[in-house]
C-alpha cells in the first residue's frame, strides 16, 4: 500500500487509501467521523481531494463533507510537522504558569501556536485541557502526555525520551 | 509471588510511570527475584505519582513519588518486604487523603488491573448487572430514581426521570450514549475511570440498556484522550469475548453492543445534542429542543445520553441498593461526588465524598493549599463556564442548590485553584475568548458577543475608560445569557461576572497604577 509514502510527499495524493478506508468503514452507524479520523491518521491530513471520494461513497454532498472537515479542529487541511506538540492553555494550566510555557515554546521553536517550523520538524498547537490538570502545566507530544511540563521535558519527549 | 503495582494511567505515565515499571522489572530480574508487575489505573493522588505499591499479606504498601532512578535504592531498602525508605507511605488505604474519602464510583480505580474482567469481578464487579437482569425494566429505573442520582455532566438532571422517558418511548431501536467528551478544564474523572476501571462503565451502560430497552450504546470520547480511547476499545473487546457484551449478555438472552467513538477537538460536542450530531457524522451544532434526546435522539431514536460518571455510578446503586446510595449526601444532592482538585494546589487529585463537604475543606484540608505555597486567592468550580470565587465563599457546602444560590455551579466537579498572582481581569477575558474559539456559530449573541467581550476586556485591562467598558461588558453578558441557545453562550457570563463582582480591584486599572506609584 502506498500510504506511508504519500504521507511523506505532500504533493502526492493516495486516492486508493482514502477509498479503501471509506469502503471499509461505510457500514458503521455514523461513519463520517471515523473515516475522517482514519484518513487524517494514515495520510497525515484530510486532503481536499479526499472530500469528493468520501462524499461519493457515503452518498453525501461534497459540501456536507467539506463542512464537517472544516468544523473540527482535528482534521488538518495540510500535513503537520514530524512532531506534534499540543500545549494546554486552559485554566488549570494557566494557574501553574501555562502561558509562560506557551511563550517559551514559541520562542524555542520560533513559531506561534498553530504553525509548523520551517524544517517541518515541529507543529505547535494550543489545546484546551488534556485531563492532566493536577499535574499542570500539561502538554502532549505525539499523543503522549507530559505532566509538569517545561521546555526541557517537552524537548526530551520530542527526542523520543519518555517522561 | 510478590505483586507490585504501577499505574498505567496517562497522568502517571506523564510523570514517568512507564520508566519506573521498566526499571522495577529489570532490577528484579537482575537480582533474581520473581515479581508480578500489575499495571493498574491511578488512585488519583497525583502528587504521589508515580505511586508504586507492594502487596504484603494482603495489604498494599505505597512508595511515591518514585523516579526510575530511585528503583535500585528501593530494592536495597527491601521495599518488596515493605522496607523503610524516604518515599515510603505505609498502607495506601491509610493515607489520610484516601482514608477520608467515600469511594463508591471509584471503589476499584487504582486497585484492579483494568484489562482483567476476572479482576473486575473479583472486586465486586457485575453484581449490579446480575441484579438488574433479574429485575423488571421499570424496577431498575425506579431504583435509579430512588437513589437520587443526578447527572454528573453539569446540569444535575435526575437520571431516573430521563431513563423513565426513554423506557416509555415507543420504538424498535433505542440507544445509550455515554458522554465522555470531558471538555471542562480542571476535570479528569471520566478519563481516570476509563483508564482505571473501564468495565464499570460498560456494566453501567449495559444496565441502562436493559432498563430502557436499548441494545446499542456508544461511548463518545474526546480525541485529547487517545490513551483512554485505546483502553476503552480494548475493554469493550474483552467484554465481548467475556460475554458481558454481545447477543447474550451473561447468558441472559438479552443483547447489548457497544462502540467507542472519538470526538474531533470541539468543546461544544460535550453538549448533548451537538454530541449526537457529531456521532451521526455532522458538524457539532446544537439542536433545537424539543424534541428531547430521550424522545428523538441519536438517528431520531429514543436515546439515553448521560455523563460517564453518571453511568459508572449505576452498578454500585444496583449492587448495594438505592437506599445505600441515597443515604449519602445532603438536601437534593444525594450520593457521592467525585471532585477533581486541579491547578495551583499542593495535593491535586480525585476526592470522592458524599455531598455536603465544604469547598474550604476540599481546597485546604484535602488540597493542602496552593502548590506555590502562596495564599489561595480564587477558585473556579465547574469548568470554564463556572464561577470564580474568593475564599470568603469557602463555607459553601458541596451541593447543587447551595452552589446555585451563590451564583456558581458544581458542574462536573472540577475545582481549579489559583494563588494570589492571578489576575481576574485576564481570567474574565479568557472566558470570552474561550467562548469565541469554541462557539458553534449557530446564534449571534454567542458568536459575536464573545468576540466583542474579549475586545472590551482588552480595553479594561489597558485602563481605557474602564468604567464605561465594564458597563458594556455587563450589557454583553446580559445579552449572551438571555439570547443564547445553549449554555456555552448562556453561561460564559458566569465566570466573567463572578470575577468582576468578587474581585473588583482587578478591574480597576487606574487605581492599580496609582497604588503602584
Ligand atoms: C457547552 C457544553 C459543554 C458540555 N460538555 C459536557 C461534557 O464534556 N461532558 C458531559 O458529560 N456533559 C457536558 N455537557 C452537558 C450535556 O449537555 C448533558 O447535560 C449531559 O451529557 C447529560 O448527562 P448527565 O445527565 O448524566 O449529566 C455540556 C453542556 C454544554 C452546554
Ligand atoms: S450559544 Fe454558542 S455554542 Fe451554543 S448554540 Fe449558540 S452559538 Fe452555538
Ligand atoms: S487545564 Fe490543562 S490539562 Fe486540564
Amino acid at each position: 500500500m502506498a500510504g506511508p509514502a504519500a504521507a511523506a510527499e505532500d504533493a502526492a495524493f493516495d486516492a486508493a487509501a482514502v477509498i479503501e478506508i471509506a469502503e471499509g468503514l461505510r457500514g458503521l452507524e455514523g461513519p463520517l467521523l471515523p473515516i475522517l479520523h482514519a484518513v487524517n491518521d494514515r495520510l497525515g491530513h484530510v486532503d481536499a481531494r479526499a472530500v469528493p471520494l468520501i462524499a461519493d461513497i457515503l452518498n453525501l454532498s461534497r459540501a456536507e463533507v467539506h463542512g464537517v472537515v472544516g468544523f473540527y479542529h482535528d482534521f488538518r487541511r495540510a500535513p503537520a510537522g514530524r512532531h506534534r506538540v499540543q500545549v494546554c492553555r486552559a485554566e488549570a494550566c494557566q494557574a501553574m504558569g501555562g502561558e509562560a510555557l506557551v511563550q517559551q515554546l514559541e520562542r524555542r521553536f520560533g513559531i506561534p501556536c498553530g504553525q509548523t517550523t520551517a524544517d517541518r520538524q515541529v507543529t505547535l498547537e494550543a489545546v484546551y485541557c488534556l485531563g492532566n490538570c493536577a499535574l499542570s502545566p500539561a502538554a502532549m507530544v505525539d499523543g503522549a502526555l507530559v505532566g509538569r511540563a517545561d521546555g526541557e521535558r517537552i524537548a526530551a519527549a520530542i527526542a523520543g525520551r519518555a517522561p | 509471588m510478590i505483586r507490585v503495582f504501577v499505574p498505567g494511567d496517562a497522568a502517571a505515565l506523564s510523570v514517568g510511570a512507564e520508566a519506573v515499571a521498566r526499571a522495577i522489572a529489570a532490577e528484579a530480574a537482575a537480582r533474581g527475584i520473581a515479581v508480578t508487575l500489575v499495571r493498574t489505573g491511578s488512585r488519583g493522588l497525583f502528587w504521589l505519582e508515580p505511586l508504586v505499591e507492594v502487596e504484603r499479606a494482603g495489604v498494599r504498601i505505597g512508595y511515591g513519588p518514585v523516579a526510575a532512578a530511585d528503583v535500585k535504592g528501593l530494592f536495597d531498602a527491601g521495599f518488596l518486604a515493605g522496607g523503610a525508605h524516604p518515599a515510603a507511605l505505609g498502607p495506601v488505604e491509610a493515607i489520610p487523603y484516601l482514608a477520608r474519602q467515600q469511594r463508591l464510583t471509584f471503589a476499584r480505580c487504582g486497585i484492579v488491573d483494568p484489562a482483567s474482567l476476572a479482576d473486575y469481578e473479583a472486586h465486586g464487579g457485575l453484581k449490579g448487572l446480575r441484579r438488574a437482569l433479574a429485575m423488571e425494566p421499570a424496577a431498575i429505573v425506579a431504583a435509579v430514581t430512588e437513589s437520587g442520582l443526578r447527572g454528573r455532566g453539569g446540569a444535575g438532571f435526575p437520571t431516573g426521570i430521563k431513563w423513565r422517558t426513554v423506557l416509555g418511548a415507543e420504538g424498535p431501536r433505542k440507544y445509550i450514549v455515554c458522554n465522555a467528551d470531558e471538555g471542562d478544564s480542571g476535570t479528569y474523572s471520566d478519563r481516570l475511570l476509563m483508564e482505571g476501571d473501564p468495565f464499570c462503565l460498560i456494566e453501567g451502560m449495559a444496565i441502562a440498556g436493559i432498563a430502557v430497552g436499548a441494545e446499542k450504546g456508544f461511548v463518545y470520547i474526546r480525541s485529547e484522550y487517545p490513551h483512554a480511547f485505546r483502553r476503552m476499545q480494548a475493554a469493550i473487546e474483552t467484554a465481548r469475548v467475556g460475554g458481558l457484551l454481545g447477543a447474550d449478555i451473561l447468558g441472559s438472552g438479552r443483547a447489548f453492543e457497544l462502540e467507542a467513538r472519538l470526538g474531533a477537538g470541539a468543546y461544544i460536542c460535550g453538549e448533548e445534542t451537538a454530541l449526537l450530531e457529531s456521532l451521526e457524522g455532522r458538524r457539532g451544532q446544537i439542536r433545537f429542543k424539543p424534541p428531547l434526546p430521550a424522545i428523538s435522539g441519536l438517528f431520531g431514536r429514543p436515546t439515553v445520553i448521560n455523563n460517564l460518571i453518571t453511568l459508572a455510578t449505576v452498578p454500585s446503586i444496583l449492587a448495594d441498593g438505592a437506599d445505600a446510595y441515597r443515604d449519602y449526601g445532603i438536601g437534593r444532592s444525594r450520593g457521592t461526588m467525585p471532585i477533581q482538585l486541579a491547578g495551583n494546589v499542593r495535593h491535586g487529585g480525585l476526592v470522592e465524598r458524599a455531598f455536603g463537604l465544604t469547598l474550604g475543606e476540599l481546597v485546604e484540608e484535602f488540597g493542602g493549599g496552593t502548590a506555590s505555597g502562596r495564599p489561595v486567592r480564587a477558585v473556579q468550580v465547574g469548568g470554564p463556564l463556572g464561577a470564580y470565587w474568593p475564599t470568603a465563599l469557602f463555607d459553601t457546602p458541596l451541593d447543587y442548590e447551595a452552589f446555585a444560590a451563590r451564583g456558581g455551579m458544581v458542574g462536573h466537579g472540577g475545582v481549579v485553584v489559583f494563588d494570589d498572582t492571578v489576575d481576574l481581569a485576564r481570567q474574565a477575558r479568557f472566558a470570552f475568548q474561550f467562548c469565541a474559539i469554541e462557539s458553534c456559530g449557530k446564534c449571534t449573541p454567542c458568536r459575536i458577543g464573545a468576540v466583542r467581550g474579549a475586545e472590551t476586556m482588552d480595553k479594561v485591562i489597558r485602563g481605557d475608560a474602564p468604567e464605561a467598558n465594564l458597563t458594556l461588558v455587563r450589557d454583553l453578558c446580559e445579552v449572551m445569557r438571555d439570547g443564547s441557545l445553549c449554555a456555552l453562550g448562556g453561561l460564559t457570563p458566569m465566570p466573567v461576572l463572578s470575577a468582576i463582582d468578587h474581585f473588583p480591584e482587578d478591574f480597576d486599572r487606574a487605581a492599580q497604577s496609582c497604588a503602584a506609584d
